[in-house]
């Protein structure tokens, strides 16, 4: 048995609405794994069912061995991250970490030590006499994440920490956050809906969607071999290119092109996914594209322009390839790397 | 140039009602200053005379009553006692009330509260006959118990609880609960500290409530052991400066509570922004 077990873990609000189904994940000790999928996916609800701040309508939780279905959330010994921090705003930075241990009847001393332990670990050892409304949001997500591992719990439970940060803050503490847990070594689940978190931080990654989960697998599994349309649509920015076609003897029809020998017994409609970062310009390639519009990132351009049939899509290419608005490039997929979906389904066929 | 009219118009007007409220305030204490003789020939006073601690002591140490029974000072005490009790059983009660309507799961918790609220449509006028047959049944009469309690549930201290309970993130409660806080230690330890500037207000609101009672300690007590200052207000005989200096007397209370516990107040609005 691994570390953190969900067995068909199902939530029904009051209300009915279903947000989590029959889901089943094995965690093991010391991974940091990474929930990720649109908001109201039931990825959030996961999390919290973990916490025991919501209550499981079915199915079993194990932590370390021990069910925890009916455990309080005070004895679960998790340790949670909120989204607006949920800081303490009438205690200093210094209670807000010792706050978890002195409910736990540690003697001072101890407390002490370990709150400066954490406080070193997270640099805001000079900021432990202010009160929240002091800090400013990178410090307070130091004290949220202190108060965290003050506690040394059996596992960490990040909801959304980082989305109320600005852009290079927020890359700064995923940074931060990653080299933490490695360090650490504290068995981790995150939420975030920002799949370029998700790709950075995880060690594997659940991806969700209507409280199902997708596809569970490593960043680069996940980016690799999607598994379905929404997985393929959800991982990669920019998004996938998707063209309808048609499926027949292995000859896949699409938008005025061709793809023949395909690895696939399946007939019938499909959706075809390209990624961006796979096409190169050749002659007299498959796809042709007037360009639109160029966005120039400096390492990359990204390019977007429309289909003969007037079907958006994009291309990315090298920075350093000029290309004019208004062109017409003639492009072809690298090394075969395409997807296709069946289109009633979602599910990859080839 | 308008501007500086405006503004001095203003500040004209403001002086105005600055002044009517203050100048009579003033020549009750010029007055209460004086003998008695004097007030009677001359009229009130507006410069101070140089009989204010014969006054006062004597209002203060003089008994009383039809029986004799009572002192100023004795009023002082009862009055502090209600007041005092009043506010702080009032402050607890809603504080309690607030958070069992707030986090507990109680079933139509926001009618409940409706209900508690309507009951400010209720004043103590109304209901002030069977209170006292109440009380009465209870043997409550002539005792503080019997002065503070049937008036020390406040529907509008509760609805402000209420309100401020529900200003507070549930992540709050949450990030206690992992932290090991249970329901008791979540109220000790959070809501009490945050509500410290609203239980100060309340507090004060609630003391010049209780100190103002007047019908309620007039049915509640027939010993005159248990007079308060506002009932004395209407029982004082005796000449008129005493009971000028006694209606001074009975303002300092309310004011006094509001000078010391502002401090807390203003501190707490200040350090909680």
């Amino acid at each position: 048995m691994s570390f953190l077990d969900l067995k068909n873990v199902t939530k029904i609000y009051p209300n009915g609405t279903k947000a989590v189904h029959e889901t089943s994940l094995s965690i093991d000790e010391g991974e940091f794994m990474v929930f990720v999928g649109p908001s109201g996916c039931g990825k959030s609800t996961l999390l919290r069912m973990v916490a025991g701040l919501e209550d499981i309508t079915e199915g079993d939780i194990n932590l370390d061995g021990k069910l925890i279905n009916e455990v309080d959330p005070s004895e679960r010994d998790v340790a949670m991250v909120f989204q607006n921090y949920a800081l303490y705003p009438h205690m200093n930075v210094y209670n807000n970490l010792a706050y978890g241990l002195k409910n736990r009847g540690i003697d001072k001393e101890t407390i002490e030590q370990k709150v400066n332990d954490a406080a070193k670990l997270l640099q805001i050892s000079d900021y432990l006499q202010r009160k929240p409304s002091m800090l400013s949001g990178g410090q307070r997500q130091r004290v949220a994440m202190g108060r965290a591992i003050v506690r040394n719990p059996k596992i960490f439970l990040f909801d959304e920490p980082l989305s109320n940060l600005d852009a290079k803050l927020r890359i700064q503490m995923r940074l931060e956050i990653k080299k933490l847990q490695q360090k650490v070594g504290v068995t981790s689940i995150f939420v975030t809906h920002d799949q370029v978190e998700a790709m950075t931080l995880a060690d594997r990654l659940a991806v969700i969607n209507n409280g199902i989960i997708e596809q569970l697998g490593t960043p680069i599994e996940i980016y690799d071999n999607p598994k379905s349309l929404f997985v393929a649509g959800f991982i990669g920015s920019p998004q996938m290119n998707f063209l309808d076609g048609n499926l027949k003897n292995k000859i896949l029809s699409a938008e005025g092109f061709e793809i023949k020998d395909i690895n696939t017994d399946f007939e019938g409609e499909v959706t075809l996914g390209i990624r961006p970062e796979h096409l190169s310009q050749t002659e007299n390639g498959l796809i042709n594209l007037n360009v639109d519009l160029v966005e120039q990132l400096g390492s990359d351009n990204l390019v977007y322009g429309q289909l003969k049939n007037k079907k958006d899509f994009c291309y990315r290419c090298p920075g350093n390839q000029t290309i004019e608005k208004g062109s017409n490039l003639s492009l072809n997929i690298e090394n075969n790397k395409y997807y296709i979906f069946d289109k009633s389904t979602g599910k990859r066929v080839n | 140039m308008t501007r500086i009219i405006i503004s001095s118009l203003s500040h004209f007007i403001l002086l105005i009602g600055i002044l009517i409220m203050v100048v009579p305030v003033w020549m009750i204490f010029a007055s209460s200053t004086h003998t008695s003789s004097m007030i009677n020939m001359n009229g009130l006073q507006i410069f101070l005379g140089d009989s204010f601690y014969e006054n006062y002591l004597r209002v203060l140490l003089y008994q009383g009553g039809f029986f004799k029974e009572i002192t100023a000072l004795k009023m002082f005490f009862n009055s502090f006692i209600m007041a005092t009790g009043v506010a702080i059983l009032s402050v607890v009660t809603s504080l309690m009330a607030a958070y069992a309507l707030v986090y507990y799961r109680i079933k139509h918790a926001t009618l409940l509260f409706w209900i508690i609220f309507i009951t400010i449509l209720v004043p103590l006028e109304l209901r002030i006959f069977p209170t006292y047959s109440v009380m009465a049944e209870l043997n409550l009469v002539n005792s503080y118990f019997g002065l503070i309690v049937p008036i020390s549930a406040s529907a509008i201290a509760t609805l402000f609880f209420r309100q401020f309970y529900k200003t507070v993130p549930d992540e709050l409660l949450e990030s206690a609960k992992l932290d090991g806080a249970n329901t008791w230690r979540f109220f000790v330890d959070f809501l009490f500290p945050l509500s410290k500037t609203m239980i100060v207000a309340m507090l004060i609101f609630m003391f010049v409530f209780g100190y103002n009672q007047y019908l309620w300690p007039l049915l509640v007590t027939t010993s005159e052991q248990y007079w308060t200052v506002v009932m004395g207000l209407k029982m004082m005989s005796g000449s008129i400066v005493h009971r000028f200096a006694f209606v001074m007397m009975s303002m300092v209370p309310p004011i006094l509570i509001i000078i010391v516990l502002q401090k807390h107040f203003i501190k707490g609005v200040f350090q909680d922004k």
